[in-house]
């Protein structure tokens, strides 16, 4: 297979109809199978669904579990999979409902493209404002919005081109480049895999279309690679292997996350703050020694010189990132706790783990207009800057730069819970 | 819409390096940040790949957890010797927990129809519990189940071994948490994220060894609740189901007793590979007389303490 792979992750309420829209896509895209499809045709028949035999409510395609099914709502994040003749896709597909901003930031966080729903009767509501401000924390690169129930307002060219000219303001507010408006019909399937033949004023993209031809920006800064795990075979070589030739071996195994790396190329190493300097020796990757490793590649690197390198240690080519004890950071509460000045976390940062305390709560986010109100306290699906100690120095880059050097958890480590995620990105401070 | 032109060469990775990738890099922070990992190991297709993917994350150590095998005693024998032959090539410690112990213990009862799907659940507990393992590894995939499209790649699990869908973790960006509290453990799925066709396509790929019941091949079987089903000393056919030999393959490996076979002439990877492409039956749908019971069967199951 030559295909590549898009993850994708969608957003927005029951009531937009996004779950229909999610079975629309399998199902136009041919990923459900027969076996499926009978169940799908014979709960639907037991739910009443439609009038007419047959119906299909594609809505239940994404329902997971028995509880869902019983109450008619969408607990966690769903996983689906599908692929075309062009890609392979994985679709993250969060619950708009229950704790949708933590639904939002788990299928987000690793998304190519996110879909937002809209409905065309509502436009552009509190809601909409909330999913966008979330996705833009997050940087989804791509962002595709769905103004669906188009046959609702009887596929209106100037209602579309409002709710349209809208979105691509609060885009522009929230400095969101890449945004595409599609006028849709999950119900009728108008534009998710097939051309709407009630629309002749559009003559855009399908939402599968669309999502077939997105092309994927590859991380391009400086290389990093925050090591995993040391591997020092010595005593515990794989079977077959020649003992005196991996005598002295040291392998630091990690995943490259951005830019490339080649053998010769000087590195840095990271370790508590203090860089030591090194060049690359030896790339070795799941298909063997190369040369040359990109950004996404899980490798092993081997150096020059003898160097003490440890797990949560960061290797880098080119511009040294931040080693800090203290930084800013926005973060998303996901667990339904307070958070409070002075707290005592770990935070987790690239293969790092260490000890830290919420230092001070600068503000939290009103995600109705993005304005920043002061907090004592964040709680569950806030969104708020905070400033982070640590007991250890974090190689930290800007988000933007860097989806891996800009992102941590904060995990509460009385009970290994996930407290928050967070991004650590330059502010404009006259906002 | 905007045409674009294609990434530099060399940065448009396939779907399988980038679900390599994923694995490994899933594979290296279970094994770095856990004290006692276990591989659970079937012999089936998904947790041998997860075993090629565990041996590629160390290289060039070998591979350095036990293997875990729940022994129903209904495997097809094909399969156990399969599994000694991994165990051996990969030079790994095995370790056997068996349900046909307990039931001559007595410690568990056979069911109704004979099947020991579910009885297996007791059993891999108590092995998790008596080897101390604190995370073990399976070959679980997403798009298997409902159930499972919604579980975590590290997915918690309480004292008795218990999922409870409520309460997951976020997993965000590649930042996995597998702290737990002292007596539960953590399951670790690295191949979530693979189709079945994305498992067929990488055994193609790498050229891994598979149980011989993978393929097509001749086997005395008989029709029962519109699956073929293998004839074996704990699978036998009722006076009224009719024994034919017939060319079958497996799509999964589970118990003689509870999984069926499909009529294949697929002999080797590239013709299943062809057939998936054309089935419209899901792998579960199609052979697992387990999965059948209710639409939410794994769910049932899971929530027990399953894998």
């Amino acid at each position: 297979m030559s295909t590549t792979l898009l993850r994708i992750a969608t957003a927005g309420s029951v009531d937009d109809g996004k779950s229909t829209l999610v079975g629309r896509l399998l199902h136009d895209a041919k990923a459900i199978l027969a076996d499926s499809l009978d169940d799908l045709a014979r709960t639907s028949a037991e739910r009443g669904f439609g009038g007419e035999a047959g119906a299909l409510d594609l809505a239940l395609v994404t329902d997971g579990l028995r509880a869902e099914r019983e109450q008619g709502i969408t607990i966690d994040v769903a996983y689906r999979y599908f692929s075309t003749e062009k890609r392979s896709f994985i679709l993250a597909d969060c619950p708009g409902h229950v704790q949708y901003t933590r639904n939002t930031v788990t299928g987000a966080s690793t998304a190519d493209a996110a879909i937002v729903l809209v409905d065309a009767r509502n436009g552009v509501l509190e809601q909409t404002r909330r999913h966008l401000g979330v996705l833009a924390l997050l940087r989804v690169p791509q962002l595709i919005v769905a103004v669906n129930k188009m046959d609702l307002v009887n596929w209106d060219e100037a209602r579309f081109t409002q709710i349209e000219s809208e979105i691509h303001v609060l885009a522009a507010e929230l400095d969101l480049h890449a945004t595409t408006v599609i006028p849709v019909s999950a119900l009728d399937g108008d534009n998710v895999v097939e051309p709407s033949a009630n629309a002749d004023w559009y003559a855009g993209p399908t939402l599968l279309g669309l999502l077939e031809d997105l092309t994927l920006a590859q991380p391009a800064g400086a290389a990093r690679l925050d090591v995993q795990y040391v591997i020092r075979p010595q005593g515990g070589l794989a079977p077959g292997l020649d003992a005196e030739y991996y005598r002295d071996y040291r392998g630091y195994a990690g995943t490259l996350v951005d830019g490339s790396l080649s053998v010769g190329d000087p590195v840095q190493i990271l370790s508590n703050g203090y860089p030591a300097h090194s060049t690359v020796k030896a790339i070795g990757t799941p298909a063997g020694l190369v040369h040359t490793a990109h950004a996404g590649e899980a490798i092993v690197l081997e150096l020059a010189d003898e160097v003490d390198i440890a797990r949560g240690d960061t290797v880098v080519a080119g511009i040294l990132p931040e080693a800090v004890r203290e930084f800013d950071a926005d973060i998303c509460v996901l667990a339904p706790v307070k958070l409070a000045e002075g707290q005592r976390v770990l935070i987790k940062h690239g293969a790092k783990v260490a000890a830290a305390k919420v230092a001070q709560i600068e503000h939290v986010l009103n995600v109705a207009d993005y304005s920043r109100e002061a907090a004592a306290t964040l709680a569950l699906n806030d969104l708020g800057r905070i400033t982070v100690r640590s007991s250890a120095a974090v190689s930290v880059a800007d988000y933007r730069d860097s989806r891996t050097g800009g992102s941590f958890l904060l995990i509460d480590p009385a009970t290994g819970r996930t407290l928050a995620a967070g991004i650590i990105q330059a502010h404009d401070e006259a906002a | 819409m905007t045409v674009t032109a294609p990434a530099p060469a060399g940065t448009q990775r396939s779907v399988l390096d980038a679900l390599e990738a994923e694995s490994i890099h899933i594979i290296r922070e279970v094994l770095a940040e856990f004290e006692k990992p276990g591989l659970l190991f079937s012999g089936g297709k998904d947790s041998v790949v997860v075993l090629h993917l565990l041996a590629k994350a160390v290289y060039p150590a070998r591979v350095p957890i036990p293997v875990v095998h729940i022994d129903t005693g209904h495997n097809f024998g094909e399969v156990i010797n399969f599994r000694d032959a991994v165990v051996k090539k990969y030079g790994l410690n095995l370790v056997v927990g068996s349900v046909q112990e307990y039931i001559d213990r007595g410690e568990l009862k056979e069911l109704p129809d004979g099947t020991r799907n579910r009885l297996q659940t007791r059993v891999l507990l108590d092995t998790i519990e008596s080897n101390g393992f604190d995370v073990v590894f399976g070959g679980a995939r997403r798009d298997e189940d409902k159930a499972r499209a919604k579980e975590r790649i590290l997915s918690l699990r309480d004292e008795f071994g218990v999922w409870d869908p409520r309460n997951q973790r976020p997993e965000i960006w590649n930042l996995y948490n597998g702290r737990h509290e002292p007596d539960w453990h953590v399951r670790a799925f690295p191949i979530s994220n693979w189709t079945e066709r994305d498992i067929w396509s990488y055994i193609q790929r790498e050229n891994i060894e598979l149980p011989p019941i993978y393929f097509a091949h001749k086997r005395q079987v008989f029709e029962r609740d519109g699956m073929w089903r293998a004839v074996t000393p704990v699978s036998q056919p009722e006076p009224n189901e009719q024994v034919t030999i017939k060319q079958v393959r497996y799509r999964t490996v589970g118990d003689a007793s509870c999984t069926g076979a499909v009529l294949s002439a697929a002999d080797d990877v590239q013709k299943v590979l062809d057939e998936l492409a054309v089935s419209t039956l899901t792998e579960r749908g199609a052979t697992r007389a387990d999965d059948r019971i209710s639409a939410a069967a794994m769910e049932d199951r899971k929530s027990e303490g399953y894998f």
